[in-house]
């Protein structure tokens, strides 16, 4: 069973990727963006809980009208510079404003937690040998921070305490 | 100049805590050489030829005495005794072990300096016009929006993980001091036909293996915009930068490569879609900035004639090393750290510590570092001119060279640098052996020189009006020249290569046949820069690589 964090806490995960479960038994499933978009129709009444995985190079934008139906976003890092995801998720949050989970996905180490977290993520696959205890830990490296945090959309001051955020 | 508040303070002291603890987990093989670079790099630590290499950020160059201090300390107990002065107006130690530079860290942490993103592919140190606050020509100071950006882009979420490094250079005079059209984004304070202060911005300047000057894709941009705005830039460029090749990974080549206009309707698009949900402008916190680079207490006085009675080698210094303040009975001074035996814009620990106390009596207490690597007291009173160049000259900061063919920026190429192919420190030295004499230097008049070890192009060499690059040919050192480039002013413009490369020995001889087509060609006044614009390179092509001086 996969384990990630979510919210913070190391969980089971209850969802598959399409290629993990081909028959669609799962009744949470997260699909590739291209599947997704060449499916949607045929995805949309299905009575199961739908993800979308985006690669770097996926069009955030096109997921606008989708969010009724989506209600996980995964996204995908191939490694420790990989930064695009980063402007998707703040796409997905400040502009669409997703509330579903936003998972990383891929090269995903302990080092990026601060940053992803404070761009929306709340779920993470950390990459293979990264020990997930100890990951919790960089969530608190820094109390203080210059941005606002992605769910604060007006905030009262640019400087932010994170422990009253 | 800018102080910490509790946020502040406790951010560097927490990056600090971060990375001691990474340097443990690398040092004790839980993390791997691949995964600490990457960490390192966002602390200003690189592995170079025979130690790390530290730099330490120098937000907009401006520095306190007790700030020198900490340097000085920092290179007697952990370097060799000194630091050199980057282009990007910081200081970084050739010396430091790997292991004690949290140590280091924590000690600058305590004078409110840090090397965050010194490194790396983030945005990098903010730099400005080393003239701001005092130029008479000012529309308005940079400094309080360099902070304000310097926070912004601190540790900024999204924009951490850039195709490339990302710099950005702000000004506030018609005159361009910051070489902000070389830069990634160039913002330039500027006043509309209704009489408001805004942004002109520039984008995808740039030197490296593809230099180019930036280009406006907004003339005017209200203060109030400044974030959102450079998210909308910063956003484009994180989505569609190119992050297959590193040496296409800029913004510039984006730019290039949509086109101005395209890449700049992209921008626009971007920011009408997320300004409303971008960072909004705090006035109240801008203030709080701009409170911190108020005037210092300036006393009412009158301009004097100091060079009467004076010998000419206080006069010479006089023109050459200070210039015009705004305020009356002051005037700027340049320290230069360019004295023919010292390599460019290096300084010692005693140095340090003595411009310190030089900075305290002289210029309350503040010191500037310069893009062109020398040191500034920026608010010296006429009257205390000769005692300060008296105090100057014994510490060897006194040499009255600046803007001059020997107030040279150099990198530290080959002896120090990892990336260089060539050394540039001894062509430095070359160049002042061969270039002495003050009064051909003053004849030359106003002229830049700029040499990078290779291809990216720390020294500018791009930018020079004369530029100089270090080439590899079969493992020896051959030297490329470039005429007519510039940075400064109003009118930036790239080199142009005059022909084949040179070999180390003939370096020196090369720009002084150079310099002999412009003694030649000149009109009466006319600056070298100007000279290279009117009569084009073909003249200095011609002879300077004439048959009886072929280059081997």
């Amino acid at each position: 069973m996969r384990r990630l964090i979510k919210q913070r806490e190391i969980v089971v995960d209850e969802w598959r990727y399409a290629d993990e479960d081909p028959q669609g038994r799962s009744r949470a499933l997260i699909l590739p963006f291209a599947r997704w978009k060449a499916e949607r129709e045929q995805w949309w009444l299905w009575d199961g809980r739908l993800g979308v995985r985006l690669g770097p190079t996926d069009p955030v934008a096109e997921l606008e009208h989708d969010f009724l139906r989506i209600s996980l976003v995964a996204i995908e890092f191939g490694s420790i510079g990989e930064g695009r995801g980063y402007s998707q998720a703040q796409i997905l949050r400040r502009r669409f404003k997703f509330t579903g989970e936003l998972r990383a996905v891929g090269y995903v180490q302990r080092e990026q937690l601060f940053y992803l977290a404070r761009c929306g993520f709340d779920a993470f696959e950390l990459r293979e040998g990264e020990d997930l205890e100890a990951a919790l830990s960089a969530f608190d490296e820094f109390s203080v921070a210059y941005q606002p945090a992605v769910d604060l959309v007006v905030s009262p001051t640019r400087r932010h305490s994170l422990a009253q955020a | 100049m800018y102080l910490y508040d509790q946020i502040d303070q406790r951010l560097v002291e927490e990056r600090v805590a971060q990375f001691r603890e990474q340097t443990r987990r690398y040092l004790a093989g839980e993390l791997s050489e691949d995964d600490f670079r990457a960490l390192r790099l966002r602390n200003g630590l690189y592995i170079q030829r025979h130690a790390p290499m530290l730099r330490i950020s120098v937000p907009y160059g401006l520095l306190a005495s007790r700030q020198l201090r900490m340097l000085a300390r920092i290179a007697r107990e952990y370097d060799k005794g000194y630091g050199h002065f980057t282009t990007r107006q910081n200081i970084q130690f050739n010396w430091p072990k790997l292991e004690q530079v949290p140590d280091i860290l924590a000690l600058l942490a305590t004078v409110q300096m840090h090397a965050i993103q010194t490194s790396g592919n983030c945005i990098r140190n903010v730099t400005a016009d080393h003239l701001a606050g005092v130029a008479p020509d000012e529309v308005e100071d940079p400094r309080p929006w360099c902070e304000y950006v310097r926070q912004w882009a601190t540790l900024h979420p999204e924009f951490s993980f850039l195709p490339r490094k990302f710099k950005i250079a702000i000004t506030g005079s018609p005159q361009d001091r910051a070489a902000s059209k070389v830069h990634d984004i160039g913002l330039h304070l500027v006043r509309n036909e209704r009489g408001e202060v805004g942004f002109e911005v520039l984008v995808g300047g740039g030197l490296g293996r593809a230099p180019m000057i930036g280009h406006v894709i907004r003339e005017f941009l209200p203060k109030e915009d400044l974030l959102s705005y450079l998210e909308a830039i910063l956003r484009v460029y994180n989505l569609e930068g190119r992050r297959d090749n590193i040496h296409k990974a800029r913004i510039k080549v984006l730019v290039k490569s949509l086109g101005p206009e395209k890449f700049r309707e992209l921008v626009e698009a971007e920011w009408q879609a997320s300004r409303d949900t971008a960072p909004q402008f705090d006035a109240a916190e801008f203030e709080r900035i701009k409170r911190c680079f108020a005037p210092p207490p300036y006393e009412t006085l009158v301009d004097e004639d100091v060079l009467s009675g004076r010998p000419a080698e206080f006069r010479n210094w006089y023109q050459r090393n200070t210039r015009r303040h705004k305020v009356p009975g002051y005037r700027v001074v340049f320290l230069s750290l360019k004295s023919p035996t010292r390599p460019p814009g290096d300084i010692t620990h005693t140095e340090l510590d003595r411009v310190a106390d030089l900075a305290d009596q002289y210029s309350f207490g503040l010191v500037r570092s310069t893009h062109d690597q020398n040191l500034l007291f920026a608010d010296v009173r006429q009257r205390d001119l000769f005692e300060l160049w008296q105090a100057l000259k014994e510490i060897d900061l006194a040499t009255p060279n600046i803007g001059t063919l020997t107030d040279m920026i150099c990198c530290p190429g080959l002896d120090f640098c990892a990336l260089a192919n060539a050394t540039s420190i001894p062509i430095a030295k070359q160049i002042n052996e061969r270039f002495d004499d003050l009064d051909y230097l003053y004849d030359l008049g106003d002229i830049e020189l700029k040499m990078s070890g290779c291809m990216n192009a720390c020294g500018h060499h791009h930018v020079g009006h004369i530029g100089i690059l270090g080439v590899d040919k079969n493992g020896e050192e051959w030297y490329q020249i470039t005429i007519g480039g510039s940075s400064s002013g109003q009118d930036a413009s790239l080199g142009q290569v005059i022909g084949p490369s040179v070999p180390h020995a003939e370096v020196a001889a090369t720009i002084e046949r150079i310099l002999n087509v412009y003694l030649e060609e000149r009109e009466e006044g006319e600056r070298f820069i100007d000279t290279v614009r009117r009569i084009g390179i073909k003249p200095f092509k011609e002879r300077v690589y004439a048959p009886a001086h072929q280059a081997a």
